[in-house]
């Protein structure tokens, strides 16, 4: 390499590029958008144009009615997280973007369960409701209809646990978040 | 007032001088408005080549070009400039007309989807759902298309709400939360790109069309010539750097010289300055610039490690960045000299291999040599709007530009029929420059009805068609890549077009004799109105040097 050729040494080869990397984890992002017709298309067809997975993915209205929040949820093994959030923040009317930490978050979905359950084994069902802390909102002689919210992970539990009764149908709503303490999202 | 009427306010407001379009049904309110405007609006004859020509307006002059297009059919024909726009960058705001609103949804008569078409393929778009949103729109509108990374903006009015009286107050201010581009560089970045310069001993400087977007080009020259930084453009950064110029490498990639492709490949520290790192720049991606680390100067931050990551990312506007950048380098007081290894190997790669081709022995025009007469004829003082395909690149390769907005192309998407309209937009952008529009006999066929607008409105660009009667660039992928099966790439002898260019009411002019070509061009360049000349060339001629796609640079062949 020779002498160097200025007083301010930086050696190129300590440069490192930080960004492009997978993280390997399920990444939520909580997005403010304008509540404005069309915007949940550009935010969804962007995602499919890109390539981008969406995993969940839940809209609602916030305290203020101009806005909305779109929590999606995505694999950060799959995706560069820092590509997603760039390209999301190019659409106009997306005004905020948080990518949430996962310690830093409550994080809560809904659930509807239709589970078979008759005489024989509709305790053995009320059971693991009980321990999930689930509701059965519906009874007929051979069904029952189970709500249960939390994070994604105690719903996929509940689904294992349930399913060996005869899992009927489910619906899920997709993750929702807000991040603790008193700080906005 | 009536809405469309604000509109016009709003046009003139913004600056706006010429437009381009074609009216129908759901847009004929606005046609109403434009009746005594006084804003020159250019009749297209389909609106493709409207879309075309404001794109070719705005890469000339720099300003926003505005299209407008009725519903429908109107509307899916500016489909291709809006995402030729787009891929490029082009500020352009197109105004489309919509069916009444009790008729949407309904499959009304013309009635497209215009916002759900073109949503992948705009920066923004707007429907307009009340007439007083009209005027405010229309400057968001302008404002997105021309700041930040600038791109197409698509407003749809519906045709009842353009015709809705409204009380007109001038809007003076844009209201974008969600819209906040990024134009000063990070100051720290900025101080270690320096550092990492002054340390460099095989830099390139990478530019791009951004450069030119930024207006650029003079701090660009003062960055590279601070030392003697060695600079290769990309097809769309042409003129962004003065060719020739002693640190001029030329075009880099699949088409670029050896000197640029070769200096990227054993660069240390590349700085790319508004450019996206593009395929048909890096060739195969995992083996591009291999030793080199990357500078990223660029104002869109998802640009940022798309492809390639970057080492010292600066976000932010080139105008900006670049004169920055230079002052915080001149004052590390960095030794010039260590660039001379890197120069003595990149003359050797420039001397070993120059562009060049095999001549002809007779008087048979190899098209490499019509780019070189036409360079020569005009004293390379000509505003260059090209089609697509091999002609495209033997203009990018022979014609030196000496700055920028000189050359306009299209170079992502890679549009066949852009060059026509192009060249029209720029002349009535830049009515006192020579325009010149070098387009191939499958491009010029795709926009050919232009010449008709061009004849009508006076508009007088000078069209050379390199005619060898194929779609040449696939042609010469099928002969190299495809074993010679030409499969659909024979285009025959027809149209005739000295008398098609006389149909349209243009001169036509014939050649075919290489030891009269510069004086014969300059003829043609003095000929009044719209002109189109065919000029017959060697047939099968290939685009030569070339990295086949998906391979490394330092695999060029040719």
């Amino acid at each position: 390499m020779g002498e160097p050729a200025t007083k301010e040494v930086l050696s190129l080869e300590q440069l490192e590029a930080a960004v492009g990397l997978r993280t390997g984890r399920k990444h939520i992002l909580s997005i403010l958008v304008e509540n404005k017709p069309g915007v949940l298309t550009r935010i969804s067809g962007l995602f499919a144009r890109r390539g981008f997975n969406i995993a969940t993915l839940a809209v609602g209205p916030t305290d203020d009615e101009r806005f909305s929040r779109i929590t999606l949820t995505l694999d950060g093994a799959v995706h560069p997280i820092d590509q997603v959030t760039k390209q999301l923040h190019k659409l106009v009317n997306v005004l905020k973007i948080r990518d949430l930490e996962p310690v830093e978050t409550l994080a809560r979905e809904l659930a509807m369960f239709k589970i078979s359950a008759d005489g024989a084994t509709r305790t053995e069902v009320m059971q693991i409701c009980e321990i999930f802390r689930a509701k059965i909102v519906d009874v007929t002689k051979r069904s029952v209809v189970v709500e249960v919210t939390g994070t994604c992970d105690k719903i996929d539990a509940f689904e294992r646990l349930v399913r060996p009764f005869g899992l009927i149908e489910m619906a899920r709503t997709g993750e929702i978040a807000i991040s603790r303490g008193r700080g906005e999202t | 007032m009536r809405a469309v009427d604000a509109l016009m306010e709003c046009l003139k407001a913004e600056g706006v001088d010429v437009v381009f379009g074609l009216p129908g049904g759901a847009n004929l309110p606005t046609y109403d408005a434009f009746y005594d405007a006084g804003i020159r609006h250019i009749l297209v004859r389909h609106e493709a080549g409207g879309g075309h020509a404001a794109e070719g307006y705005a890469k000339a002059t720099g300003k926003v070009g505005v299209a407008l297009a009725t519903s429908g059919p109107g509307a899916t024909n500016v489909v291709t400039p809006i995402c030729d726009a787009m891929m490029d960058s082009v500020p352009v705001v197109f105004i489309t007309g919509q069916v009444r609103t009790d008729l949407l949804g309904t499959d009304g008569f013309q009635e497209a989807d215009t916002m759900g078409i073109t949503m992948p393929i705009v920066k923004h778009s707007f429907m307009i759902q009340h007439p007083l949103e009209i005027p405010r729109t229309v400057h968001e509108a302008f404002h997105i298309a021309r700041s930040g990374r600038p791109g197409p903006v698509v407003v749809d009015i519906p045709q009842d709400l353009s015709r809705a009286d409204i009380p007109y107050e001038p809007v003076t201010d844009v209201h974008l939360p969600g819209y906040q581009p990024t134009t000063d560089g990070n100051q720290k970045q900025i101080r270690l790109a320096a550092k990492a310069l002054a340390n460099s001993r095989r830099p390139v400087i990478y530019a791009g069309g951004g450069v030119i977007s930024a207006g650029a080009a003079a701090e660009l020259i003062e960055f590279a010539t601070v030392d003697k930084f060695p600079v290769t453009c990309t097809i769309n950064g042409l003129g962004g750097f003065p060719a020739p110029h002693e640190q001029w490498l030329g075009m880099l990639g699949m088409h670029g010289t050896r000197a640029a492709n070769y200096a990227m490949d054993e660069a240390d520290l590349i700085i790319a300055v508004g450019a996206r790192f593009d395929d048909r720049v890096t060739g195969k991606l995992s083996e591009f610039a291999p030793r080199a680390k990357f500078i990223h100067i660029d104002i869109d931050p998802a640009e940022i490690s798309k492809n390639v990551p970057a080492h010292i990312p600066i976000v932010g506007d080139a105008r900006n960045i670049l004169p920055r950048l230079t002052a915080e380098y001149r004052s590390l007081g960095a030794e010039g000299s260590r660039l001379e290894e890197w120069w003595s190997r990149i003359r050797v790669w420039q001397e070993r291999h120059p562009l060049g081709y095999e001549d002809s022995t007779d008087s048979e025009i190899k098209p490499q040599y019509m780019i070189q007469a036409l360079y020569e004829a005009t004293g390379g003082d000509a505003i260059v709007a090209s089609d697509v395909g091999q002609h495209q690149m033997w203009a990018a390769q022979y014609f030196h530009f000496a700055g920028p907005r000189q050359w306009i192309n299209s170079g992502g998407l890679g549009t066949m029929g852009f060059g026509l309209p192009a060249a029209m937009g720029a002349k009535v952008g830049c009515p006192d420059r020579t325009v010149v529009c070098v387009s191939g006999d499958g491009s010029i066929q795709m926009n050919a009805q232009e010449l008709a607008t061009c004849a009508q409105d006076g508009i007088a660009v000078k069209v050379f068609i390199l005619n060898n009667g194929y779609l040449g660039m696939v042609r010469q992928w099928q002969e190299l890549f495809w074993d010679k099966r030409y499969s659909q790439v024979d285009m025959g002898k027809y149209p005739d077009f000295v008398k098609l260019a006389e149909a349209y009411g243009a001169a036509g002019i014939r050649l075919q004799d290489k030891t009269t070509l510069v004086s014969d061009i300059r003829a043609a360049l003095a000929t009044e109105g719209p002109v189109v000349v065919d000029v017959r060339v060697t047939r099968e001629e290939n685009t030569y040097p070339m990295v086949p796609a998906g391979q490394a640079a330092r695999d060029m062949v040719g």
